[in-house]
């Protein structure tokens, strides 16, 4: 049974390991994945503890489905005090890696202190080995991941491993497995490194019961017809997320020049189509790929045509390398754009923050507050390819005085640089923005103020805002399955009805990290998408585990108030430029300058800003200062937290 | 008529819904372990190969057989295994050209192929049709239609070629 994967509590400080069930108490209270991961971060940290020190503890997990028959539980969630922000690191990835650990016995993983040298942990069948690294320190991250199957002599092991970058400790170094798939954002990989652990790696034989499979068949059957008969997931399986670039570039969506610019003129060259040419010549016709069990297939596969890396294989580019080695720095090689892609993936480092930080470094150099003398002569400004490549080596490997800096992340960044380079961060808590403009969006830039992890798309986006639906379709989505009676507008321009928008895909999100499930599979890009109604069938049929569309809506609530728990407790105060549910100054100033006619001129109105602030708290049961009330905290059962239940 | 697995390695993803529909549906538990197909991967290259077992007209598996546990049933032409005789010597596994005949650690036993009875589930799952469920005549023509597609896209790029002198 899916009920039946364990919790295992490793100290890396002494070498204990415990083993424990998982409660069906804690289930009905948190369902898995990121939610249960909320919990025990809460319950497992000291308030003000050093993200890089023994003391942060990180978790890493499979959603309750993982590895059953639904579609695409792919999800790897890892989750610390984020040595990137100070408050709530979290990051999901793709890729075969939780439904190895789940085949191998286990949902949840608590990692603790830290361990004297370089180490790895060998999970196998209920069993868990720590094991030296000393020979895999250093290795890039597809070499660890060869390294460990020749060392274990197992070619199906699965590993979540860092990079170079986490080695150094880079801010936001992430957590890889496969060729590219990555948990990203707020530096885990980083946490690992501090804590010494190179990599986990996986191999299970374990069964996981199927509480009704026929019907877990036949149903799993539909959803995926309903999945990939969506328009938005067809395009996806054929160009991956390039398009949604491409199709924001068009309309001035998308950032340029560290957010002086909302379009990349002349970008055909790296447009999604280009990209595509590069993929079918040097993979051929079927050159998408996917994650388990997934029919999406949104992945590409390339090898790099040119260059002093040519013939190296690799997947992608996804958006936000798009946006880190060509809009944001305004480059339009795609041979800069597949090495830059392909070097973040080796290194293992965050593609999203390396573009979005060396990006605000040029606009420093342009604007002269970084000169040739802390760039150790690096001409360091806007399309100046070589310096992009250059510029990531150097952060991943803290060489010269620049990449050191801006290898502790924006802030810590912006305090080494001085003078007003602040002001020109775009960032919020501490971590940067996702290459896309939000002015001309009033609900899109809600969603990054508000964000858990730091301005992020992937925690509340109601990026069907976009697609100006009828008010009716609207209505049908987000009025369940919770009533709401309030205005709602189709118009993407409006202040209307947003924050309701916000707050729904807030718990949609976290409903489908909990499951383990991909976003691209709920209310992300499609309106058509399954959503709340249709979980609990899953979730019955593939655990026995009973639940209503009200019940999965409450636990996403009951998380995410235990994720603002732990925000407000590290710190988060609403109007804080660094630690705040705010933006920076640009979205309030400086109007779009480029794209379609419905964008230009547009940027956020700071008064209307703060009453869909105060509105999202509202929907959530907090105060002004985005607190939650002791009544909302007695509603969702967390007066009492941190409970140490499990 | 007789119906086959067809094998479009070309298509396959590398998800393996394949390995995780066909355990489901013949031991009601997801674990690749017990699946009858399996997608063998080259991942730093992207290759990935779908491999279940051909049916074999002249079976190495029926023919090494002591106990003549394994034949062909009528209706799906997939060869199967009578677990009433079968001693578990794993002869069949020893002898099969393309690793398809299994031996499972936690029941001991083997176990291959069944066509899933005529309704293979991992051809129903797989929407990029790298795995599809075809008439036994059919599959050379489907290769015929795509060598034919290279050779006219080969002509026509020498014509462009030529006509680009």
């Amino acid at each position: 049974m899916a009920l039946d994967r364990k919790v295992a509590y490793i100290n890396l400080t002494t070498g204990e390991i415990e083993i424990k069930p998982i409660p069906l108490e804690i289930r009905k209270k948190f369902l898995g994945g990121r939610g249960l991961d909320a919990y025990l971060l809460y319950n497992n940290t000291r308030k003000g503890c050093n993200p890089l020190g023994p003391g942060n503890t990180l978790l890493v997990s499979g959603g309750i489905l993982t590895a059953t028959c639904a579609s695409a539980t792919a999800r790897t969630h890892f989750m610390a005090k984020s040595p990137l922000t100070g408050l709530l690191g979290s990051a999901n990835m793709g890729g075969f890696f939780a439904p190895e650990m789940a085949w191998a016995g286990f949902h949840h993983l608590v990692i603790k202190g830290k361990a004297e040298k370089p180490v790895y942990l060998w999970i196998h069948n209920g069993e868990i080995e720590i094991r030296d690294a000393a020979n895999l320190w250093g290795k890039t991250t597809t070499e660890t991941q060869w390294a460990i199957r020749d060392e274990l002599g197992d070619e199906e092991i699965k590993s979540a491993v860092i990079g170079p970058a986490g080695e150094n400790l880079v801010a936001f170094a992430n957590v890889m497995t496969g060729i590219k798939n990555s948990a990203g954002r707020t530096g885990m990989g980083c946490v690992m490194g501090s804590k010494n652990l190179k990599a986990i790696a996986a191999r299970g034989t374990m069964d996981i019961k199927i509480a009704h499979p026929i019907d877990a068949l036949e149903y799993n059957k539909r959803f995926i017809d309903q999945i990939t008969s969506a328009k938005v997931n067809q395009t996806q399986g054929a160009l991956g997320t390039p398009f949604i670039w491409g199709a924001t570039n068009s309309w001035g969506g998308i950032r340029t020049r560290n957010f002086q610019y909302n379009q990349l003129e002349e970008a055909d060259d790296i447009e999604p189509e280009a990209i595509d040419e590069v993929c079918s010549e040097t993979i051929g016709p079927y050159h998408m790929t996917g994650c388990f069990a997934c029919q999406v297939h949104c992945r590409a596969q390339y090898k790099i045509p040119s260059g002093p890396y040519a013939g190296r294989y690799d997947e992608g580019p996804e958006y936000t390398s798009l946006g880190a080695f060509g809009g944001e720095p305004e480059c339009r090689s795609m041979e800069t754009l597949l090495t830059g892609n392909h070097l973040v993936d080796q290194f293992g480092m965050d593609n999203l923050e390396t573009g979005s930080i060396i990006s605000w470094a040029m606009e420093l150099y342009e604007l002269g507050i970084l000169t040739s003398k802390e760039t150790d002569g690096l001409d360091l400004r806007f399309g100046n390819d070589e310096a992009l490549l250059e510029m990531v080596e150097r952060i991943c490997y803290r060489k010269g005085w620049l990449g050191d800096a801006l290898a502790d992340g924006g802030i810590p960044a912006a305090e080494k640089i001085g003078k007003n380079s602040f002001d020109y961060l775009i960032q919020v808590k501490g971590m940067n923005n996702l290459h896309s403009d939000e002015r001309g969006t009033p609900a899109l830039a809600l969603n990054v103020a508000t964000a858990s992890r730091g301005s992020d798309h992937l925690r509340s986006r109601p990026a069907i805002d976009l697609y100006h639906l009828p008010e009716k379709v609207l209505r049908k989505i987000y009025s369940n399955p919770v009533p709401y009676d309030g205005p709602l507008s189709s118009e993407h321009t409006s202040y209307v009805g947003k924050a309701w928008e916000v707050f729904w895909q807030e718990n949609c999100y976290m409903a489908v990290d909990c499951l383990g499930i991909c976003k691209y599979h709920t209310v992300f890009l499609g309106a058509t998408l399954p959503n709340f109604e249709d979980w609990p069938k899953v979730l019955y049929y593939n655990t026995g585990l009973e639940m209503t569309p009200r019940e999965i809506w409450d636990i996403a609530e009951r998380c995410n108030n235990i994720e603002r728990l732990f925000n407000l407790r590290e710190g988060l105060s609403r109007d804080d430029l660094k630690k705040g549910d705010t933006l920076n100054h640009r979205y309030f100033d400086e109007p779009c300058r480029r794209g379609a006619p419905d964008v230009i001129g547009l940027k956020i109105d700071r008064k209307k800003f703060q009453e869909m602030v105060d509105e999202f708290y509202e929907h959530h049961g907090w105060d002004k200062n985005g607190v939650p009330t002791p009544e909302t905290l007695k509603r969702l059962g967390l007066d009492k937290e941190p409970s140490h239940l499990l | 008529m007789e119906k086959v697995l067809m094998i479009d390695y070309e298509k396959c993803t590398g998800c393996r819904l394949c390995e995780l529909v066909c355990s489901v549906m013949h031991d009601g538990v997801s674990n690749p372990a017990r699946s009858r197909i399996k997608v063998m991967k080259w991942e730093s290259e992207g290759v990935y190969v779908p491999v279940s077992c051909q049916q074999c007209e002249d079976a190495p598996c029926m023919n090494v057989c002591p106990v003549k546990a394994i034949a062909r049933d009528e209706d799906t032409g997939a060869l199967l295994v009578d677990y009433s005789l079968c001693i578990g010597c794993r002869s069949c596994v020893a002898v099969c050209p393309f690793g398809a005949m299994s031996y499972n650690i936690i029941d001991k036993k083997v176990f291959k192929c069944d066509l899933c009875g005529g309704d293979p589930q991992c051809a129903k799952f797989c929407e990029v049709h790298a795995i599809s469920y075809v008439d036994a005549d059919r599959v050379s023509v489907f290769k015929k239609k795509s060598a034919a597609e290279r050779l006219t896209s080969a002509q026509k790029e020498a014509a462009n070629l030529q006509a680009a002198m």
